[in-house]
């Protein structure tokens, strides 16, 4: 690892300071992406700025909304007892994110500025229909994810909060990656104030994605049958050495159907 | 250079660091708790476990400076102070949960805070699944599920709930 300056702000403000005065800075939340970047050397930044003091943790419920704080580790999320009463597929989703180390340490915040095209959060977000707060606004879902690991966010602006509309109903289903357990593919189905969406992780060449012929089909009528006959064209999806686009295009029906279900 | 002060198996300590001194660097190199391994150096195979204010961390994939007013716990802040072993270590020693030992510690560690995150019990299941952050190259892991299982009602004083096995 290159060095660096180590910097831990006591607030929102300072942090947004701190990087705006330095181009070469960048924020440190969990570091479960950021240090193995940086022992890889594929990156140099010249100062870190650790958010774990700027106040950024925690869980709110309040007016059919969930907000969980940029800070809030995906561990804490999987436990609350809040979260699991409101959206308990969201509290699933955080419970399957990585190993219970990697959730002590990781955030929804540092997981969604990155937006690794298999990461679990996305799903959720796009699915429920969910606005990330930033130091300067507020950017809807739809909006936010814009391709592999490229988001609306601009340099040097923070992710405070992120808020879910709570949904009627909700699931997730992933086929994990054996070995790292990101999302070969994931299915985030959702049925809220939004209509039906189905948002696809793991699969997309362009990262996260709504299925919306499905979501369509679901609306109409929310059954598994609904969406038996609904393909989802494998050209634009990955093929890597875990799995080809025709494999990936075939796990986004059987997740789909499966999140279906449990959604009930 | 910058000071780390924090607590270390009960003990304060304030340590020079770099920026870039992982927390694992800070315990093995400047103060020698070389219990705690480096196997991945890619935050994959828990080698390097710890515990950060009583939760399991990998200390390979977290700066010195992270750790900074916290309280770390290593495989050598285990055993009391007449050597008498934690009942995690003691069980994983009566039920054979080692070969080569390289994995251990971490494995120890994260075991120590599966048990006590779930006073309500654990299936042989969920112990699989919460050992997701360890790897083990020797055992197969079928002792080192019995050793854990094993540890759940000395750690909690009572029998583990039947609905849990
Ligand atoms: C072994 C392993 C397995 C994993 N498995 C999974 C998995 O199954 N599913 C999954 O979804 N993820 C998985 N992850 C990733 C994990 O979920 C991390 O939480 C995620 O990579 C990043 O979050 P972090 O808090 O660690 O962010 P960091 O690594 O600290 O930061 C990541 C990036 O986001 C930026 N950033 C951080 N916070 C903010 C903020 N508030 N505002 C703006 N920018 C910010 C940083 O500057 C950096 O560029 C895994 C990681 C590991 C190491
Ligand atoms: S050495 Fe830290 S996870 Fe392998
Ligand atoms: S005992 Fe050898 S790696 Fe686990």
């Amino acid at each position: 690892m290159y060095d660096f300056t180590y910097q831990k702000p006591a607030s929102v403000a300072d942090a947004v300071k701190l990087l705006g005065a330095d181009p070469e800075a960048k924020a440190l939340a969990g570091g479960m992406t950021l240090i193995p970047v940086l022992k890889q050397r594929l990156n140099k930044p010249s100062a870190l700025v650790d958010l774990a003091d700027a106040g950024l943790a925690g869980i709110s419920v309040a007016g059919g909304t969930v907000r969980i704080g940029a800070m809030t580790t995906h561990a804490t999320v999987a436990n609350s007892a809040d979260v699991k009463k409101a959206i308990p597929a969201l509290a699933k989703l955080a419970g399957g994110i990585g190993d219970k180390e990697v959730r002590h340490r990781g955030t929804i915040g540092g997981s969604l500025a990155n937006d690794d095209p298999t990461a679990d959060y996305p799903a959720a977000v796009l699915a429920l229909g969910a606005t990330v707060e930033t130091n300067k606004r507020s950017i809807k879902a739809d909006d936010f994810f814009q391709g592999m690991f490229m988001t609306a966010l601009e340099p040097g602006e923070l992710i405070t909060a992120v808020s879910f509309p709570v949904p009627e109903k909700a699931a997730y289903m992933k086929f994990p990656n054996p070995a790292s357990r990101y999302a070969l593919v994931g299915v985030f189905v959702a049925k809220g104030p939004a209509g039906v969406r189905v948002a696809v992780t793991g699969a997309g060449q362009n990262g996260v994605f709504r299925q919306k012929a499905m979501e369509a089909a679901l609306g109409k009528s929310f059954s598994q049958a609904a969406i038996a006959d609904i393909a989802t064209p494998a050209d634009e999806l990955n093929s890597d050495i875990h799995a080809g686009a025709e494999y990936r295009a075939h796990l986004v029906g059987v997740m789909a159907r499966r999140a279906v279900a449990a959604a009930g | 250079m910058p000071q780390v002060a924090l607590t270390v198996n009960g003990k304060k300590v304030t340590v020079d660091v770099e920026g870039r001194t992982l927390l694992v660097e800070l315990l093995r190199e400047k103060l020698g708790l070389t219990g705690t391994h480096v196997g991945c150096d890619t935050s994959q195979c828990g080698a390097c476990v710890i515990h950060l204010d009583g939760a399991s961390v990998k200390s390979c994939t977290m700066l010195a400076l992270q750790a900074a007013g916290r309280s770390v716990t290593t495989i050598e802040g285990l055993a009391k102070s007449d050597g008498t072993l934690h009942p995690m270590q003691e069980m994983f020693r009566e039920h054979h949960a080692l070969q080569c030992g390289f994995c251990t510690p971490g494995m120890v560690m994260s075991a120590i805070d599966l048990v006590q995150s779930h006073p309500e019990g654990l299936s042989e299941q969920q112990i699989r699944h919460g050992l997701e952050g360890n790897l083990c190259r020797c055992t197969g892991y079928h002792n080192i599920v019995k050793a854990i299982a094993a540890a759940w009602p000395l750690m909690h004083g009572k029998t583990m709930p039947a609905a849990a096995e």
